[in-house]
């Protein structure tokens, strides 16, 4: 028996479905300029004159302007909520506090990693073993994740912080460095 | 099923035994027995299969970076990336093109969107239950994988209702999960 071999299969870098599927995401301006740009031959295969009349063939005209009319809605929708998103993304910061644990010896919690997209865990590892720590997943009161690191480091982990920001293309994200020290106990009644 | 489906949901992950792994190469050939010239590029013989179980029963096998196949009760199903890449192993039937919109935001395929004139079925019958994977009118990628509710010839007859459960389809939670 003859073995059968994986197909090639394109996707698009935008929305990641196959590019002939474009027209039903989000974002199918953005697709096709990708498409255009980097696969001219399926991009000439797709969107020509005569692919477009083969498309709507079974359809009758009335249904077809309907369904076209949806998609449009919904990638305007979609825009806007990505550009929403973005706009969230770039707003919010991430907090480094750096707690004071017992006179000389503190630890820090970075709060508000999400925005990076990565795993909170491989992060603390990667702490951990740069920073010879301890280091931790923790939820904290807004049930958000942060991760605690044992020691101060804060000026080292908001450089680290900064460079993966910029990796990832997030300079506008602000990175704040905050001391939190720990009240003194109440005096009590004498 | 993957309409909701983030990180989050994943519970575990583990590497399987090989001879798990044989087991279910053999069990997922069951199931597509025209795969079968193609299952050592699908699952080759020396890797190493990562399992991963999450939220309602529902375990991914990962396979090189990739999810190959999830598993749902008893069900074995491919992953549509997988579909892309051996197109020919798999039943297929296909919708129209008003469907389409439908069926990538993740809702259940009616009769009369596999009846109509751009759609087709195969021409054996396919009993009920079985996973089928869903192709549309002037495209040539499958866009979902579903599970027939009734027999394709029930569908022909009655050609009312629910006529494919979609499992998986572009764009859902398995779709976007990359790691």
């Amino acid at each position: 028996m003859t073995e059968v071999v994986a197909r090639e299969i394109i996707y698009c870098d935008i929305c990641s479905f196959p590019p002939e599927y474009c027209e039903f995401g989000g974002t199918f301006k953005r697709c096709k300029d990708w498409l255009q740009a980097n696969h001219l031959q399926l991009f000439e295969k797709l969107y020509s004159d005569d692919a477009l009349a083969k498309a709507t063939s079974t359809l009758s005209i009335e249904k077809e302007q309907q369904i076209s009319r949806d998609l449009e809605k919904k990638q305007a929708k979609e825009e806007a909520k990505m550009e929403r998103e973005l706009q969230k993304k770039l707003a919010s910061k991430i907090i480094i506090k750096r707690i004071e644990r017992n006179r000389r010896k503190h630890v820090i919690s970075i709060s508000g990693l999400e925005v990076c997209n990565i795993d909170m865990k491989k992060l603390a590892k990667t702490f951990a073993s740069k920073f010879a720590t301890g280091a931790s997943v923790t939820k904290n009161a807004e049930k958000k994740e942060e991760i605690l690191v044992q020691g101060d480091v804060s000026d080292e982990a908001k450089e680290y912080i900064e460079n993966l920001l910029q990796e990832k293309g997030l300079d506008e994200v602000k990175v704040e460095q905050i001391d939190d020290k720990k009240k003194k106990p109440k005096p009590t009644a004498p | 099923m993957f309409k909701k489906f983030t990180k989050e949901d994943i519970h575990s992950r583990s590497n399987i035994k090989s001879s798990v792994q044989r087991g279910l190469k053999s069990k997922f050939l069951e199931q597509f027995p025209k795969l079968e010239p193609a299952i050592d590029n699908v699952i080759p013989k020396k890797s190493q299969v990562i399992l991963i179980k999450c939220e309602d029963k529902i375990s991914l096998y990962y396979v090189e970076n990739e999810v190959v196949l999830f598993q749902h009760f008893d069900d074995l199903v491919p992953s549509l990336r997988t579909v892309h890449k051996y197109p020919d192993c798999f039943p297929k039937v296909q919708v129209d093109r008003g469907a389409i919109k439908f069926v990538m935001s993740g809702a259940n395929v009616m009769c009369p969107g596999l009846t109509s004139a751009g759609a087709k079925l195969p021409e054996e019958s396919l009993p009920k239950d079985s996973v089928v994977t869903i192709y549309a009118e002037g495209k040539e990628n499958a866009l979902a994988i579903g599970k027939l509710t009734m027999s394709t010839d029930d569908i022909k007859s009655i050609n009312k209702g629910i006529g494919i459960e979609l499992l998986h389809y572009l764009g859902d939670g398995l779709w976007k999960l990359v790691e």
